[in-house]
């Protein structure tokens, strides 16, 4: 007969039960929800800044076209080929790679337990947000009332809220302190949400994702309307897109780029898997990875613009409360009348005392103010959003209505990528059948967040923005770039690239162009491997050390440098190695089961010929 | 004679109030930054507005009823507007002490911010910290109020679904068993037809029939 419709699959009277997305939108918008996360509103526009402004696509698209998009077709291609999770796929191409598809499954696992932590914050600051003035705007008194509490004298309102009031944090990795009862209330509540959504799998999260995965942009859309219409929002953008071509030139801003795309695409996760295992088989999976891949950059790009003109703004502001400052010391002190001093003045009126009244000037200790040092102190991360951006916002008029906005985009944009996450626990968990058929669904989804969110209580303790960053530096990075080597390797040596290429022929209808061969056989995995390379230079370069908040510090509100003990660096260390040793530990695993099974074959044959030769025998009697 | 005791007189009063002198406070106003273009000049006018409402502070305090306001000095008004004041006593010989004047001032500081209609920040008594006023809190803090009622409303989701769900497996259950009580009911009435019990058409589930099965398979595929 001529090509059957598709290779054996196994198990296929299953995969008639097996879900589906109810459209072809739901599943766009899971995996655009999925890969477009936090790090796109807070990662990105940091980089882009830092890296030379403009400069920095260079390396972006690069890394894009050569890495990210040619490792997402692989992932989307094979999820939908083989309809299995993460753990399934790599244990039918071959029983060795199954440790690949453990360790994605681990990872999966560790990153959902922070990343909801992270979401947790955020949902206390959104509770936060519905009243005027915001919490976060005022210190609060000192006990006599005469002043404020000196911790946020020293500091700012704003860091103060975050560091004292949110987390409470202590000064040092060693000290746990207490659990945070505020926290443990948010995080089982963001647990519960989350279960409310993926309660069915992909019929619940299915019908949630339009919201969670439209709602975001809709809300950076009036950001950066809103952003653009403040003063100084061009400072910022200028600043941000300047192009310096020597940044170039530095081996991290290459590195960057690449982990960027890496992280960006949530690549290796086992996620992605997962979300295109509930498709027909017959769907257009490279058109798919495209599409969604340019999204994920497109939106990149648009978060950074409304962040930016955002922190211009702010910037502007701070500016111009500085030289406020210094105009009310200069009348104060040489007694000019009220108001009198412009702030398009004050160069001048200050050049003029420079020369009459030199030493009173110089006894008043004025701060020099140049909008540039304003504009450097960028942000990432935490930093980003629960102190510059939230300070930003103060200034804003009618700033509770922003605030709730942009939590709740926050929210959204974390809970989409939350689906991801949990459904590259809960497919493997389904597909390998761990709890047996008559369990319903719903028990499995509910234990999973009952047991992440009983794991998670740990970063709810005083220390517990300390472990995150442990994890968040620790746990993901260097497996996952090891686990999408051994991806690529595996589907396109192992499986077979004619092979691969058969399967997206059927899938697809067109066979993949010289573009996808080149890449999958032989750049991926070499930039993957350079890396790699790189990242472990770049560990072993730098000491183990965090910032850590001491209002003891003499350097206070500047972050106190400390190493991590002892102990905590072994953790880091087992972070780093465990998952990706489960891929050499399950290849070794199944060495004797290969060679028992060889065994079998041996001794099947053996038995055959005998029954062959006494048949022979009878019949020749 | 009048001229000279005029002399004496303000002379002692420039020494009782001087920038730094014992007793004396430091004031400062900003009011075009409170009051915008509805600014008011300083003149001696509002001078003696000050002065009022200084020996009216002064006059709530025990043995202090009799201040006057000849009693309040102001010097070196600059351009500032800013100035010093010291409250002396009865006699103008000495000055009342700082602390009296300070609670004084502190228990009316809201009478003397509204006379000038200027607040903490604006009418600065140097020295003399103002008593900052707490941020109202309700009773229950706000985010606990909006806690509880998404709260609520996800857990009940949750049951919903959950029961939901088991509905509609009791649904799934009951349709397969349905079928086969109705088939159970077909067998048990056996015909009987001369004495021979007949089988009806097994109508259980699909079976193949094995024969035609062997069939298909001898022959040869096209």
């Amino acid at each position: 007969m001529a090509s059957a419709p598709g290779p054996d699959l196994p198990g296929d009277s299953s995969e008639d039960e097996r879900p589906k997305w109810d459209n072809k939108l739901q599943y766009l918008l899971s995996c655009v929800g999925f890969a477009v996360g936090l790090g796109n509103i807070w990662r990105f526009p940091y980089l882009c800044q830092s890296h030379g402004g403009g400069a920095f696509l260079i390396p972006y698209l690069i890394a894009l076209a050569f890495e990210g998009i040619p490792l997402f077709h692989i992932e989307l291609a094979i999820g939908q080929r083989l309809r299995r999770g993460s753990v399934g796929v790599w244990k039918a191409i071959s029983p060795y790679l199954g440790g690949v598809g453990l360790g994605c499954f681990t990872a999966s696992f560790l990153i959902s337990l922070y990343y909801n932590t992270v979401l947790t914050w955020v949902l206390w600051y959104l509770l936060n947000s519905f009243q005027h003035p915001l919490p976060w705007s005022t210190c609060p008194l000192n006990l006599n009332q005469t002043g404020f509490v000196e911790e946020c004298q020293g500091s700012s309102s704003v860091s103060y809220f975050w560091y004292r009031q949110t987390l409470n944090i202590t000064a040092d990795i060693d000290y746990s302190g207490s659990i945070q009862w505020r926290l443990l209330v948010c995080l089982a509540a963001c647990w519960a949400v989350l279960y409310l959504c993926v309660i069915r799998g992909i019929e619940s999260t299915g019908k949630v994702i339009y919201f969670t995965a439209l709602f975001p942009y809709l809300v950076l859309t009036i950001f950066l309307i809103r952003g653009l219409t403040l003063p100084g929002a061009t400072e910022g953008l200028i600043y941000l897109f300047t192009p310096n071509m020597q940044t170039l030139q530095s081996p991290r801003v290459w590195l960057d780029a690449a982990t960027q795309i890496f992280f960006s695409l949530s690549l290796a996760f086992g996620g992605h898997i997962a979300l295109a295992s509930y498709n027909p088989p017959r769907n257009d999976c490279e058109k798919d990875a495209v599409t969604i891949a340019l999204i994920n950059s497109m939106t990149s790009l648009y978060a950074s613009i409304a962040v930016f003109s955002v922190l211009g703004f702010k910037a502007a502001n701070d500016y111009g409360h500085c030289l406020d400052r210094n105009i009310l010391s200069l009348t104060n002190e040489f007694d000019f009348p009220d108001q009198s001093i412009s702030r398009d003045e004050y160069a001048a009126v200050l050049t003029h005392l420079n020369a009459t009244q030199p030493e009173r000037l110089a006894g008043l200790h004025l701060e020099s103010c140049r909008l540039q040092d304003f504009l450097d102190k960028s942000a990432s991360g935490t930093g980003l959003a629960f102190i510059v951006f939230t300070e930003a916002i103060l200034h804003m008029p009618g700033a509770p209505a922003w605030a709730v906005l942009f939590f709740s985009m926050l929210f959204t944009l974390g809970l989409s990528s939350m689906f991801g996450n949990i459904e590259g626990v809960i497919t493997p968990l389904l597909d390998m059948g761990v709890l047996p058929r008559w369990v319903p669904k719903e028990i499995l989804t509910g234990t999973v967040c009952l047991l992440c969110f009983l794991v998670a209580t740990c970063f709810t303790l005083q220390s517990g923005n300390y472990w995150l960053e442990v994890f968040d530096k620790y746990a993901a990075s260097l497996n996952l770039i090891i686990f999408a080597f051994f991806e690529v390797i595996g589907v396109v040596y192992v499986y077979g690239m004619e092979r691969f290429c058969d399967d997206i022929e059927w899938m697809t209808g067109r066979r993949p162009g010289l573009y996808w061969r080149v890449t999958w056989k032989v750049i991926s995995p070499l930039l993957l491997l350079t890396i790699f390379v790189a990242y472990i230079i770049f560990l072993v370069w730098t000491t183990l050390s965090y910032k850590a908040w001491n209002p003891q510090y003499k350097q206070f509100p500047s972050r106190q440098e400390k190493s991590y003990p002892g102990w905590v660096q072994a953790i880091c260390g087992l972070l780093s190695f465990l998952p990706a040793l489960l891929v050499p530990g399950v290849a070794m695993a199944q060495l004797p089961i290969w060679r028992r099974r060889k065994q079998k074959n041996v001794q099947q044959n053996m038995r055959l010929k005998l029954q062959d030769s006494k048949v022979s025998d009878s019949e020749i009697r | 004679m009048l001229w000279l005791l005029f002399f004496l007189v303000t002379a002692i009063h420039a020494e009782l109030c001087q920038p730094d002198a014992e007793n004396a406070f430091k004031v400062r106003l900003s009011i075009r930054t409170a009051l915008g273009d509805k600014a008011y000049a300083w003149d001696t006018n509002e001078e003696y507005l000050f002065k009022a409402m200084v020996a009216f502070s002064m006059r709530k305090v025990p043995n202090r009823e009799k201040t006057e306001i000849s009693h309040v000095l102001l010097c070196n008004i600059t351009q500032r507007v800013s100035f010093w004041f010291v409250v002396t006593d009865p006699t103008k010989n000495y000055t009342l002490p700082a602390d009296e004047i300070q609670s004084a001032i502190r228990m009316n500081r809201n009478r003397i911010n509204s006379a000038f209609s200027l607040n903490d920040q604006t009418l600065e008594f140097l020295k003399i910290p103002s008593t900052l006023a707490p941020p109202t809190e309700p009773s229950v803090p706000i985010w606990i109020i909006i806690f509880g009622v998404v709260f609520c409303i996800v857990i009940v989701a949750i049951t919903l679904l959950v029961l939901s769900g088991i509905r509609q497996r009791r649904r799934k259950n009951k349709e397969p068993s349905e079928v086969d009580d109705t088939e159970d009911k077909s067998e048990n009435t056996i015909t009987i037809e001369n004495g021979i019990p007949c089988d009806p058409l097994d109508t259980k589930g699909w079976h193949i029939n094995d024969t035609f099965m062997t069939e298909d398979e001898r022959l040869t595929p096209l």
